[in-house]
């Protein structure tokens, strides 16, 4: 079973009851320890990969050493039949084929170090790509769980404090009240002091001269001697 | 990363956030240490912060199973589904009976990252219930 499967089962299976962990603790140890092995046998495997690639290029080594020797050989044993010493060349030929039996035996090595490495790469990313895996795997079993205890920690605060998660639509409505009397607040500060600047404004033209000016009884009287002309 | 490092911080901010919110944090203690994170008049829609090996999980309580209108609880899911992904941050899931939205970051975010995901979360959760009101009796 996939592990979506299972926190799914496990959810769905009426395990939300506040405080009822989804799941086992001790099977949450046990695939951390599983972890924990996989990813030794992974330090293992690239220590023997070491291993090996080092005899690999050991091999390579004396495989070219014996190539070299052989060429070399045959050098010589044209060379001894260029002076007509039979004997020698013979000699240098028996040479020659013990130096091809020795890199025969050398190159099977060789190619057998060859595919223990590919097999032993190949068996490291594979181990890489699982313990990637189970470590997601542990993130999610982990994250449910946590998130679980939250939200038995967070039910138990409730509780204890008397206080009540609210129905959704009245916490709207009453964090939409306190923003409107915010916004009311600012609009009437504004207001004021718009209002405030206007009065000052005036009170500077009166000083001035400038503007209307107070209905005192002068004017009055100028007004009325106007009208009697 | 863990709750006090991010409590003091948003604290610390005050007046200053680049979210133009104001923060107030209390540590709820329990078998996992959360932190109730409630921003400056929206008191009744608070954020409950928690910290595992790898992740930062923001939660806000929507609305209960039982607020939900009978005949409407299909439309509401089908709703949220499609919500999931053009809503910035924050996705949709249920926890027991309740309804919630989340932002998950990853431990290694900073400050700065965790303030921008609350304050995008309050503002999701405001908007959302907005939106869903006719889902809900």
């Amino acid at each position: 079973m996939s592990i979506f499967k299972k926190i799914m089962t496990a959810i769905r299976g009426g395990a939300t009851e506040v405080g009822e962990s989804i799941i086992d603790s001790n099977a949450t140890r046990i695939f951390e320890q599983e972890i924990r092995d996989a990813e030794n046998h992974l330090t293992q495997a690239k220590r023997d990969l070491t291993g090996v690639m080092a005899q690999q290029m050991s091999s390579s080594r004396d495989v070219d050493r014996i190539k070299r020797e052989i060429v070399e050989h045959e050098g010589y044993a044209v060379q001894a039949l260029e002076k007509g010493d039979e004997a020698l060349a013979l000699a240098v030929a028996e040479k020659i084929s013990t130096l091809e039996s020795e890199l025969s035996t050398q190159q099977q090595a060789l190619d057998s170090f060859q595919g223990n490495a590919d097999r032993l790469k190949e068996l490291v990313k594979k181990s890489e790509r699982h313990v990637a895996e189970y470590k997601r795997q542990l993130s999610m079993v982990k994250t449910t769980e946590s998130v679980q205890k939250a939200t038995s920690a967070i039910t138990d605060n409730f509780s204890s404090s008397n206080s009540k998660l609210l129905n959704a639509k009245d916490s709207l409505e009453r964090i939409k009240a306190k923003q409107q009397k915010f916004d009311d607040r600012m609009k009437a500060a504004e207001v004021l002091e718009s209002e405030n600047s206007d009065t000052s404004l005036e009170a500077k033209l009166k000083e001035a001269g400038i503007g209307a000016s107070d209905n005192n009884a002068n004017s009055v009287l100028e007004r009325l001697k106007a009208k009697q002309k | 990363m863990n709750i006090h490092k991010i409590a003091d911080y948003l604290n610390t901010l005050a007046d200053d956030s680049n979210t133009g919110m104001v923060f107030d944090c209390q540590p709820i203690s329990g078998e996992v240490d959360v932190l109730q994170i409630t921003v400056l008049g929206r008191e009744e829609l608070p954020i409950f912060l928690s910290v595992t090996d790898d992740q930062i999980i923001c939660i806000t309580y929507l609305w209960g199973e039982e607020e939900v209108k009978a005949d409407k609880v299909n439309e509401m899911h089908v709703s949220m589904l499609e919500m999931n992904i053009p809503m910035p941050l924050s996705s949709f899931s249920k926890i027991g009976d309740k309804y919630v939205i989340f932002g998950a970051l990853a431990i290694s975010s900073t400050f700065n990252d965790i303030e921008l995901e609350l304050g995008v979360l309050s503002n999701n959760a405001l908007e959302i219930i907005d939106d869903m009101s006719d889902y809900l009796v």
